[in-house]
């Protein structure tokens, strides 16, 4: 094949010196100095352009971020606790093809895993077939028995999703984990996008990138779908935990870009199982919410009665049908880590089908055999407390030491529900720009999906990158950073 | 607009003003104290302290204990009111956010005892500059919408409150009502008075350098045109309440009434009467004054909702 990049042999060999090609996937080279053909355009720019250039670049970026105030908190630490959210120059790009096995496979996954949510708070079909054991969903901690023989709009369960795809070594998606409770990271999907418009134009105009600047009025339009049915002009509002809160910078966004007004739980009050929002002309009903407060702190008097944040009466509001909560109380079973374990038993017993994404196997420790077998081969697994996230709560087997190894051997005989394990994944890696040189990192990929009427997911996604090199932990609360997602058309 | 962001703003504004006041007074009296012996201090600290609104009995070195009051005042009143910003934090401009989080950093390196032992008028300085920034950069970057008109309404409330109170402690410790000639220490106190009003260039404007205690009562008190004078701050609190009633399609008459009855203090008042009773006529203004900021509570802000269901 003849590639006009192979005559620059000698500036290839300094902007690539680094980029060394392993057992995992990787995004650029289909093998050493051969990129694929998606990535050719930006291939072709990376050695043409002068490292300086590259990085004026990356400082215009930053300078970027920085104005707009795009940062994220950090937890534990009392001065500036506020951080610019990492961010590497380098889109990383994906073909339609690809896009559309994604989003076939997505919208199998959370119709699915909606199905069942309705299932297990009504009739409870697949636990009585035997589809997921029933003890499962009953010692969860996110099961809320308050939700059971009750309708929610439209039987919506899960109105906005993350789920976290990663590469497998043969190229193929597979999904990681799903958030069904209250994902976050979609602000930095659209900032990011934003930003690179401004530093990359022309390779933009090159590629032919597929917009993503709809999300908010795809969101705006998925929560209208879902507002109360005597309410044609619905109120919808965006509430909260407070500026407290990590996520705070992406609340604000949000509301901003959709035109809604951002809430606190002392600003809403119930009357008569009717919400309203206290503003200085008097109080406004509230139809819908677009909560980012967790179940156990969003109404006293139903859950944590300690809780501050939340809304007293909101849930007896909600059982009335007087007002919609997105997502709805109680999603967090179907994001449970052991649970995880039997979607695609879900998906088959629900829509009849073959998964269209992959899982990653995975050893349920409150399974004795399944035990056994995770106990006997600690240094080969992963282990995940099936309550955590963020990367904490995390045994990665093959770099443990005996004693992290012990340690786990025993919280796993302590609490084996608490527990799953999976092999150790080889992430796929993209290039990222690194000190001057361009370097692979490993990456995952966090597409949105909506759903109201319909199921819906903008062509993109926020793909979290490990900056550290070799780490495979992408979590922004552990050194990770993100990186433009590209669809091509 | 929601309640809470029009509380934030109403109190962001506030407690800049308070730091402001307190700067400017502790300033001008650290500044007088140097021509007095030091044994004579302990009425005037003890003054100051009434003045920003201290009320508990100090035991010990007054002086001591009204450094340490006014210096707490304002890196307090700077951080609550940068706590109100931060909490609408997307409704102010970032140029308005910039500049107060400029202060709040300034006024933590430089509010330590240590420092303010040594140099004091560096940090009252830099916080009364910063707070004439903050106003200019507020006017003119920010919509003079509601919320612009809550900023109006916390910093004019505060400063009714803090002008009149300043009045009447001042008066009853140096006004004598038969015209005897001032010596020069009592000259120097009446112009400490005008300088903690940003007044006393404006005075001379007005009067000439000729200081009487009637024009100083008259100029602080009832000049529409000056600022830092009650009879500006009341009418600026009266023209942003009626913003507001208009533009949350509002009737709250008892607010409006309040308000009128406040003017009409002011404005209908001869002097004479005011100087016969000066403590009292101060007193009335900070009553209504405190039964407005209640109004407004009531009807914007802290409304029962049983009480907003029936209308």
């Amino acid at each position: 094949m003849g590639m006009p990049g192979f005559e620059t042999q000698p500036l290839l060999k300094t902007r690539f010196q680094n980029y060394w090609l392993n057992g995992s996937y990787d995004e650029m080279f289909e093998a050493e100095g051969v990129p694929r053909p998606q990535y050719r355009g930006l291939y072709e720019m990376l050695l043409s352009l002068p490292v300086e250039e590259m990085r004026r670049r990356k400082q215009a970026a930053d300078i970027s971020f920085l104005h707009q105030g795009i940062t994220f908190t950090v937890y534990g630490r009392e001065e500036g606790t506020e951080r610019i959210f990492p961010h590497d120059l380098l889109p990383r790009i994906i073909t339609s093809a690809e896009w559309e096995t994604i989003e076939r496979g997505l919208t199998q996954r959370i119709t699915a895993l909606n199905l069942f949510l309705r299932d297990i708070y009504h009739e409870g079909r697949s636990l009585k077939a035997g589809v997921v054991p029933s003890d499962i969903v009953y010692s969860c901690r996110h099961f809320r028995r308050q939700m059971r023989e009750f309708t929610v709009p439209k039987n919506i369960y899960i109105t906005v999703v993350g789920s976290d795809l990663v590469r497998l070594p043969d190229g193929s998606f597979a999904v990681l984990e799903d958030n069904l409770r209250v994902p976050s990271g979609v602000s930095y999907m659209l900032t990011s996008r934003a930003v690179m418009k401004r530093v990359f134009p022309e390779l933009f105009r090159m590629a032919g990138v597929r917009a993503i600047d709809h999300y908010s009025e795809t969101l705006l339009a998925t929560l209208r779908a879902l507002a109360p049915e005597d309410r044609p002009e619905p109120n919808i509002v965006l509430l909260t935990p407070g500026v407290f809160n990590s996520a705070y910078f992406e609340h604000a966004f949000l509301a901003r870009q959709m035109g809604i007004e951002l809430v606190e739980g002392r600003d809403l009050a119930v009357h008569d199982n009717i919400v309203y929002m206290r503003t200085t002309a008097g109080l406004r009903r509230v139809d819908v919410i677009y909560r980012r407060v967790d179940d156990d702190f969003i109404d006293p008097l139903a859950f944590r009665p300690d809780s501050a944040l939340g809304v007293p009466g909101l849930f007896n509001a909600y059982r009335s049908g007087n007002v919609t909560l997105a997502n709805a109380l109680g999603t967090g079973v179907a994001d449970d880590k052991a649970l995880y374990a039997y979607v695609p038993a879900i998906i088959r017993y629900f829509l009849g089908e073959e998964p269209i994404l992959n899982s990653v196997h995975t050893f349920v420790c409150s399974d004795p055999a399944q035990r056994q077998h995770v106990l006997s081969r600690l240094d080969q697994y992963v282990v995940k407390a099936v309550g955590e996230s963020g990367g904490y709560g995390m045994l990665i087997g093959p770099y443990s030491t005996a004693e992290e190894r012990e340690d786990f051997r025993a919280r796993i005989l302590a609490d084996p529900r608490n527990y799953i394990a999976q092999p150790t994944l080889a992430l796929s890696r993209a290039p990222c720009f690194v000190d001057g040189s361009v370097e692979p990192r490993h990456v995952d990929l966090r597409p949105y999906i909506l759903y109201g009427d319909e199921v819906r997911i903008v062509p993109g996604g926020l793909t979290r990158v490990a900056l550290k090199k070799g780490s495979l932990v992408v979590n922004s609360s552990q050194g990770g950073g993100s990186k433009d997602t590209w669809v091509l058309h | 607009m929601l309640s809470r962001v029009a509380d934030n703003l109403y109190w962001m504004s506030r407690y800049l003003e308070r730091a402001e006041h307190t700067a400017r007074i502790a300033g001008v009296h650290l500044n007088l104290m140097l021509e007095y012996e030091p044994a004579s201090q302990d009425r005037r600290w003890w003054r100051v302290l009434a003045a920003l609104g201290n009320l508990d009995p100090v035991e010990g070195d007054v002086f001591a204990a009204a450094q340490s009051f006014a210096l707490d005042q304002i890196v307090a009143a700077i951080a609550a009111g940068r706590e109100n910003a931060r909490q609408v934090r997307e409704q102010i401009s970032s140029e308005m956010w910039e500049q107060l989080n400029r202060l709040y950093h300034e006024s933590r390196r430089m509010g330590t005892p240590e420092f303010w032992a040594s140099q004091p008028h560096d940090l009252l300085l830099s916080v009364t500059e910063s707070a004439h920034l903050f106003q200019g950069v507020t006017d003119s970057t920010m919509i003079h919408g509601e919320g612009w008109q809550f900023i109006q309404m916390g910093r004019f409330m505060e400063r009714v409150h803090a002008t009149a109170r300043l009045i009447d402690l001042h008066f009853e410790e140096f006004f004598r009502p038969e015209n005897e000639a001032m010596n020069a220490s009592e000259h120097m106190e009446w112009i400490g008075l005008l300088r903690s009003c940003t007044a006393f260039e404006a005075y001379c404007k007005v009067y000439t350098a000729d200081l009487r205690p009637e024009r100083v009562a008259e100029f602080l008190l009832l000049n529409p045109e000056f600022p830092h004078s009650v009879r500006f701050a009341v009418d600026q609190l009266r023209k942003s309440l009626g913003a507001v009633h208009e533009s949350a399609a509002r009737k709250p008459d008892r607010l409006d009434k309040l308000a009128g009855r406040l003017t009409a203090a002011l404005s209908y008042t001869p002097l004479e009467e005011i100087m016969s009773n000066l403590h009292e006529f101060s007193l009335n203004i900070r009553r209504l004054c405190g039964n407005i900021h209640a109004g407004i509570y009531q009807v914007y802000i802290m409304y029962p909702i049983e009480a907003a269901l029936e209308s």
